[in-house]
């Protein structure tokens, strides 16, 4: 077994891909002035979020994640063992380091993390009520933002009120308000997330010390909310789904979309179902296809396609009497089983009565941890790339680039410089240099980009920790000493034809493989195969009622494919590193999530 | 002739109920309230006391049997066994009524055909009712029948099983005791033998660490002699008794195991034997795993309805039809973690606590993933 990973120095640029280091920001980069710390360091590729190379724009959101996180580490709550997470951009693929706080620091931190996380704790309830009326605040505000082409001469009423600006000011403002707000989101997603990790991390220590052979997946099922709001699309689609079959209407979803709405629109019962979609889609279809943090992932609101072929399955569904409710009844009386079961198992009252309350407050905190994913990654994020391709509209007309999403193949602070190009050229009335200057420059960049898209990128790079101990990292990512330990491996002694990785939900079948490396293929999954991804979204759930099994590259027990397998009652298993790579469609493969084992038959 | 309910016969220890219990014995209650409570032993049925009765009635030699017994001196050695030999011989002639006949002859039959075996091997124990038997260790001795085949031969050892009450022990004691010798009845269980494709032991604790969530499971192919003895290495499994899941599994190389073999004693029984495995079985787990988990169902039932931790025998029975293979064959409380505190004793307050969990992680987080 090796005792390190390649160094990030040693990585070739994939064909085609030359000059790939002017789609990034300088800082974002492997360089030779910070070598020394960059080739001693433990970089692992963050495919939970990022697993395909990333556009030059797309990267706003990766680094304000990144960014944030850290920073409520070290500058907020003073996480005694932690600060942020570094992070590098190498061929398009994004690689995370996490950052210890010096020993001698550790002390001191305590005190001050005690009072400003027990400041939250204490009052969770009441701050997470408060951000949630911020999200949607900020959410608004997005929307209001305009990006609309410069008119050829200001309106009169610009005149009239002593305005004192004019349109090309504004257009550079909203730009820059979008940054703003995409930051201060970030900001917001990590004001709860990591005491909600920490506080489960403590719930999880104590159940291990309890009982040391206790499954993670107990521990997550013990904590886990049944009624999410992660899954409130896909019940959004199935009321839909049962609304069509009792209004009557349910021969009308076949087809094109654009044949469907008038088809909808041609009676009172389909308009009335019409009015049931658009109440259910702001905000419940504001909903990524993937993990949300690419432009490119289709958005169920804007893809209507996506949404209407699921409720067209449900509809086949109901109209077969099949039951599409989640068993939630089942699962809160199987949630309050397992805790019942192991509370009882715990030697005395005392070790009982600390159970009641580190399970107390983790399931106080749980319901942020479950429910931010949708405002952030899936809402807000819809509204930011929505936004975003309104500018690239303007900047097509313009003549600046040839699609309005080539506008995500500029890197952020180009933008400000490009838009100051229009602005410039539209104030002096002579041409701007962009529309002859960035097809070409895009054209080159796209061209790298797809010789990125192509490339595979290792699990980790540099030199791994003894030992894996930073909780945000096991929380968060899955990775583990076991895990790193895995990937060194990959490939070495490894038992033949067998993938190992978390036990995420139980379960025990077998099945024919279906390889998906995009959510535009998961339309190709049959009844009773089993999914094998990079990762699964959220949006998938309607195709969780047709597979037997899943299996991930990436994630941990935490992932969604473990959420939603556990609510379906489908074995999974997660961050099995190799398997997309390793499996091929059609392949008979055992999925064990009790072990979390995955063995090819043949 | 009186006609009689099956049920006044010989009853099924899975059909006990509780008003039947002064009527079959301690054993078959026991037995009964077992398979109730989710521990499955092997299946068999109780010869209620009514049979005895009745036969007792009927052979019209009770009289005399009290004759000899009560009158007898039991300070003569020679005289007492004597006297106890002639009884038990005279019991060993009672006539079973033909609707008990009947009865005991079906439940064999059922026995038989659950077994998918013709005369079934079973073994034929007494069941005793009552204050009149001395002791427990006392019934034990004499009136155990292993490897009973055929209902002819079950007929017979059921009155073996009756004359049994007149040991020379017996005798002595309800004489000292001021008992009438004619009020003494007896009941008789009637159980399957088990033929073990695999046997073994599991605690309702892992007993590396005492950990309470954790059923530990040892396993080997044919009787479970060879884990209890150590010679053999077993397959070990430990399976989480809230979540029914496998979380440890080590096959061990398993070359021996102990099994029936043709040979039969001087009494005609089948002989267990340590006997070399075959190569394909050598390697491979002896339990599915739907079979260890139902072990483990087990076990916790046995854990629930004694109140605690228990170290249990077990067999997967290779006559009985899948899914009700799994026999319990003994129950005894776990001894040594039992008696250890294993608290997490965590003190102080939650935020505290959760510095220690970020700054300690290691001691937080040992034996994850369970990848």
């Amino acid at each position: 077994m090796a005792d390190r990973f390649p160094s990030p120095f040693d990585i070739e640029t994939p064909d085609g891909a030359e000059g790939w280091r002017d789609l990034y920001s300088y800082s974002s980069l492997f360089g030779e002035e910070r070598r020394t710390y960059e080739d001693g360091g433990f970089w692992f590729h963050d495919g939970v979020h990022w697993p395909e190379a990333l556009t030059p724009w797309d990267t706003t959101l990766f680094e304000f994640a990144i960014a944030s996180l850290s920073q409520y580490n070290t500058r907020h709550y003073l996480i005694p063992p932690a600060y942020g997470v570094d992070y590098r951009i190498l061929n398009g693929y994004v690689y995370l380091s996490p950052v210890p706080a010096p020993d001698e620091e550790i002390e001191a931190r305590v005190p001050l993390f005690m009072e400003r996380a027990g400041y939250y704790f204490g009052n969770w309830d009441r701050l997470y009520d408060d951000w949630l009326v911020k999200i949607r605040d900020l959410v608004r505000q997005l929307t209001e933002l305009d990006f609309s082409a410069l008119p050829v001469m200001e309106p009169m009423e610009v005149i009239t009120s002593g305005a004192g600006q004019g349109a090309g000011n504004a257009l550079l403002s909203s730009y820059h308000r979008l940054l703003d707000h995409a930051l201060t989101l970030w900001q917001f997603h990590f004001e709860f997330l990591n005491l909600g990790y920490a506080a489960y991390l403590d719930f999880f220590g104590f159940c291990k010390a309890a009982f040391p052979s206790i499954p993670d997946l107990a521990v997550a099922k013990m904590v886990a909310g049944v009624d999410v709001d992660l899954f409130r699309p896909d019940d959004e689609l199935k009321r839909l789904a049962r609304l069509a079959v009792s209004s009557g209407i349910d021969d009308r979803f076949s087809g094109e979309v654009l044949e469907i709405w008038p088809r909808l629109e041609a009676d009172e019962a389909g308009k009335a179902w019409i009015d049931e979609w658009t109440v259910a889609a702001e905000p419940w279809f504001n909903f990524s296809t993937g993990s949300g943090f690419y432009h490119s992932d289709k958005i169920w609101i804007q893809n209507v396609e996506v949404p209407l072929g699921y409720i067209a399955d449900y509809i086949v569904k109901v109209k077969d009497g099949k039951d599409l409710d989640r068993p939630v009844a089942a699962l809160h009386d199987e949630r309050d089983r397992v805790v019942s079961e192991y509370r009882e198992l715990l030697d005395s009252d005392e070790d009982r009565e600390a159970f009641d309350a580190k399970l107390g407050l983790s399931r106080t905190v749980f319901p942020y941890v479950e429910n931010h994913n949708f405002y952030v990654e899936h809402w807000a994020h819809s509204v930011i790339f929505r936004k975003m391709r309104d500018l690239g509209g303007v900047l097509e007309e313009a003549g600046f680039i040839t699609d309005a999403a080539d506008v995500f193949m500029f890197k952020r602070s180009e933008v400000s410089d490009v838009l100051f190009d229009l602005y410039k050229g539209w104030a002096v009335g002579a041409p701007a240099r962009g529309p002859s200057y960035w097809p070409g420059e895009i054209e080159r960049r796209r061209g790298i980009h797809d010789a990125l898209k192509s490339w595979s990128a290792p699990p980790a790079l540099g030199v791994p920790p003894e030992v894996v101990t930073e909780p945000f990292t096991v929380m968060l990512w899955g990775i583990t000493s076991d895990s790193v330990a895995a990937w060194l491996n990959a490939g070495g002694e490894g038992e033949e034809g067998v993938l190992t990785g978390f036990a995420a939900s139980p379960g025990l079948v077998e099945g024919p493989a279906r390889v998906i490396s995009g959510a535009e293929q998961i339309s190709e999954i049959q009844e009773g195969e089993i999914l094998v991804a990079t990762l699964t979204a959220p949006s998938w759930a309607p195709v969780f009622g047709k597979i037997k099994a899943t299996v991930t590259d990436v994630g941990g027990m935490m992932s969604h494919a473990a959420i939603v397998c556990r609510e379906y009652g489908l074995p999974a298993v997660t961050g099995t590193a190799f398997g997309t790579t390793t499996i091929k469609t059609g392949q008979m493969l055992r999925v064990d999530g009790n072990t979390g084992k995955v063995t090819i038959l043949d | 002739m009186t006609t009689y309910a099956d049920n006044d016969s010989a009853i099924q220890f899975d059909a006990l109920v509780l008003d039947q219990h002064l009527r079959v014995g301690g054993k078959c209650a026991s037995l009964g309230t077992m398979s109730q409570a989710g521990l499955p032993v092997p299946p068999g049925f109780a010869v209620t006391t009514d049979v005895f009765v009745d036969a007792r009635e009927a052979s019209g030699l009770m009289a005399q049997i009290s004759e000899i017994v009560a009158g007898v001196d039991t300070e003569d050695q020679t005289a007492l066994s004597s006297a106890a030999m002639q009884a038990r011989d005279l019991i060993l002639g009672w006539p079973i009524a033909t609707e008990h006949e009947r009865c005991i002859r079906g439940k064999y039959a059922d026995l038989c055909l659950l077994s998918g075996v013709e005369d079934v091997p079973v073994a034929v124990r007494s069941s005793a009712t009552s204050e009149d038997s001395p002791d427990a260790s006392f019934a034990g001795e004499h009136d155990t029948y292993l490897w009973v085949c055929g209902i002819d031969e079950v007929l017979e050892k059921i009155r073996s099983c009756w004359a049994s009450l007149f040991t020379e022990r017996a005798i002595t004691y309800r004489n000292q005791m001021g008992y009438d010798h004619a009020e003494v009845d007896m009941a008789v269980a009637v159980q399957k033998m088990v033929r073990p494709r695999a046997a073994g032991v599991a605690f309702t604790l892992d007993p590396s660490n005492g950990d309470r969530s954790g059923i530990c499971i040892d396993a080997a192919w044919g009787f479970g002699e060879g884990v209890v003895s150590g010679d053999v290495t077993p397959d070990n499994f430990l399976v989480d008794k809230v979540m029914w899941s496998i979380g440890r599994r080590t096959i061990s190389p398993k070359t021996h195991a102990h099994l029936l073999v043709d040979a039969t004693d001087g009494a005609g029984h089948p002989q267990v034997a340590r006997v070399e495995l075959p190569a394909d079985q050598v390697d491979v787990p002896c339990l599915t795993d739907d079979e260890v988990v139902a072990i483990a169902r087990l076990a916790r039932a046995a854990e629930k309805h004694y109140g605690c931790p228990q170290d249990i025998e077990w067999a997967v029975d290779d006559d009985l039809p899948a899914g009700e293979d799994v026999v319990l064959l003994q129950a005894r409380p776990e001894t040594v973690w039992s008696k250890k505190s294993r608290s997490v004793g965590q003190q102080g307050d939650l935020v505290s606590s959760i510095v220690d969990t970020l700054v300690n992680p290691l001691s937080a987080r040992s034996g994850t993933p369970s990848a």
